[in-house]
């Protein structure tokens, strides 16, 4: 029994999301190999094939994977993937977008966002926006999954020493065209791999405010998150939205900051360690998961926190 | 061009989902039942593309049971066309419904299908690339702007690290995020209007399609509950407990 991991990277460096993959796959238990199909991407295969664990790294390195439009890569994933008996990539959008589009051509279900293997066919996954956990049986030959990074501990990025082999395999379905990206630039960590978070919500009032919660997610050495109000209003962009359908986070410590803490936001962060609410409203739900509730104005608690850090 | 929309019946939102208490599912006894917020999302697109001349026909379709049809009149009353019912009471997983829908595609021939990114009760964003893979279509996922020109339509799509635009060759399949665009609600006229509509319905034998089970259900929990925690009265205490009690600071 192999495994194939899907690689999650842009071309120049290995993503942390590919390392809690890389765990699950070995709670299953077999060879596991990543495939990193991209251009230029030789950097990435060296870090894949340095992973604890791996066995064999594949390294479809082509033009027509450059952007990892699903329409391609999709093609050479259903194409390796009839000698695995199980294909897994992270949870991540990417994954989101390639993982289904391979399932079909295999004609095999895809189980989405698992976060826990219980044997080689059986996993628990979170329905119902993280009310219900299902515990999943497949009853195909060839398991095609997304592993839910905060379910599993990230693989040693250091001590293993796979072989690299080239695939060249090229499909260029030629129905799809990448046109441009407007990628978030920040000096903090990124949200699912933060071990502290401070999120803002409608509460806020407006963008700039936000300004009070980076000042504070700067001392804390925090990423800065929101809520889906937050993000519709404008007031940040939206990869920074935490939520059943935003960024799942799990972190030391979430701060939510004007938030009232709907079914849907909670789905994201629930699972994080501590949870502290600063809310003026003390029926607030968010209170309900909070270890450490503040009932107060968040535009006098927050410089005070701020201070007092 | 014809715009082909999908609708699913889920569990209303608003509302916390509880476990039977024998562990085989949730229990949606009288529990309201509504559209799909995503799929709400689709609908609106499809008859702004219409509105603005760009569709000429939006078809709207919804799989699983009887009950669907208000669904399907709902989105009939916010201004889609004409709708069509793939009636099954059995458990339709995603693959299953991509087959169907690609049957349906295959009679309908649109130029551009809209469907939610995900539903919100199984919470498992498939059906919309597994169709795009059956139908050999090009996938434009997790949009929050579209843009049809001549042949092509142009994606922007909500990723991780921001946003990305692809441009796809028609007729494409087009998943909506949250940030699409802010569905109306239907007037009182529309829904009097929508019940004469024409709503067809269909069988997953009339389209050739066999439903089968990929997967299975062994067993429903809740999770894990947190412990009750306790309110501070001061910012003070607050950083005193994440200090000397949570240690996480
Ligand atoms: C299909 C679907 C998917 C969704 N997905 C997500 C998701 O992924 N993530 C997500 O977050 N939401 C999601 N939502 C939205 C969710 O239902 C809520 O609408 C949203 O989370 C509310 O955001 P909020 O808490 O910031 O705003 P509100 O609910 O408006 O809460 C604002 C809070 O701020 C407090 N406040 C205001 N001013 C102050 C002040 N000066 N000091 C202190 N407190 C103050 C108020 O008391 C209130 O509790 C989704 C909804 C749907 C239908």
């Amino acid at each position: 029994m192999a495994i194939l991991i899907i690689a999650e990277h842009d071309n120049q460096s290995l993503k942390g999301a590919t390392l809690n993959a890389v765990t699950a796959a070995t709670q299953i238990g077999g060879d596991v190999h990543i495939l990193v199909a991209g251009a230029g991407c030789q950097a990435v295969a060296d870090a894949a094939s340095a992973v604890a664990g791996v066995s064999k790294v594949l390294l479809a390195d082509n033009a027509a994977y450059e952007h990892q439009l699903a329409e391609n890569v999709s093609l050479l994933v259903a194409e390796l993937g009839t000698d695995y008996s199980h294909v897994i990539a992270p949870a991540t959008t990417a994954g989101k977008n390639l993982m289904p589009r391979v399932a079909a051509l295999l004609d095999v279900a895809q189980l989405s966002d698992v976060i826990r293997v219980d044997s080689e066919d059986t996993f628990a996954r979170p329905i119902y926006a993280g009310n219900a956990i299902a515990t999943v049986k497949s009853l195909d030959a060839i398991k095609v999954i997304t592993i839910r990074g905060t379910g599993f501990d990230a693989a040693a990025a250091e001590g293993g020493s796979a072989v690299i082999e080239a695939v060249t395999a090229v499909h260029d379905a030629g129905i799809s065209t990448f046109i441009g990206e407007e990628m978030a630039k920040s000096d903090r960590p990124e949200l699912t791999a933060a071990s502290v978070i401070v999120s803002g919500g409608r509460g806020m009032g407006n963008g700039e405010n936000f300004a009070l919660l980076e000042s504070l997610a700067d001392k804390l050495g925090a990423a800065v998150g929101a809520s889906r109000a937050a993000v519709d209003a404008g007031f940040v962009p939206n990869d920074m939205q935490v939520g059943q359908t935003g960024k799942i986070v799990a972190p030391d410590l979430y701060i939510a900051v004007g938030i009232s803490g709907a079914i849907q936001h909670l789905a994201g962060m629930k699972d994080s360690k501590v949870i502290v609410a600063i809310n003026k409203d003390e029926e607030a739900p968010i209170f309900s998961v909070a270890d450490y509730g503040l009932v107060a104005d968040l535009f006098d608690a927050v410089p005070e926190l701020d201070g007092k850090l | 061009m014809k715009v082909l929309v999908t609708v699913k019946r889920v569990i209303d939102y608003n509302v916390k989902v509880r476990v039977k208490s024998d562990n085989s599912d949730v229990d949606l006894n009288n529990v309201k039942m509504a559209m799909n917020p995503f799929c709400e999302i689709a609908v609106e697109e499809a008859v702004r593309l219409k509105e603005a001349g760009v569709a000429s026909e939006v078809v709207v379709v919804s799989l699983g049971p009887q009950a669907a049809q208000e669904q399907l009149r709902t989105a009939l009353a916010l201004g889609a066309d004409r709708g069509i019912l793939v009636q099954s009471d059995e458990n339709l997983e995603s693959l299953t419904v991509a087959k169907l829908l690609a049957k349906v595609i295959g009679e309908e021939q649109p130029g551009l299908v809209i469907m939610g990114k995900q539903a919100i009760d199984t919470d498992n964003n498939q059906t919309g690339q597994m169709l795009a893979a059956l139908t050999g279509m090009p996938q434009g996922t997790f949009a929050s702007e579209v843009k049809v020109s001549g042949d092509k339509v142009q994606v922007t799509r909500e990723v991780d690290g921001g946003l990305q635009t692809v441009e796809l060759t028609m007729p494409a399949i087009v998943t909506t995020d949250l940030r699409l665009n802010e569905p109306r609600y239907a007037s009182l006229p529309n829904i009097m209007k929508a019940k004469r509509k024409p709503l067809e319905t269909k069988t997953p034998e009339d389209l050739g399609v066999a439903v089968k089970a990929h997967t299975q259900l062994l067993k429903v929990e809740p999770p894990a509950q947190r412990q009750a925690g306790i309110k501070v009265a001061s910012v003070e205490e607050l950083v005193d407990k994440l200090k000397n009690e949570a240690k996480v600071i």
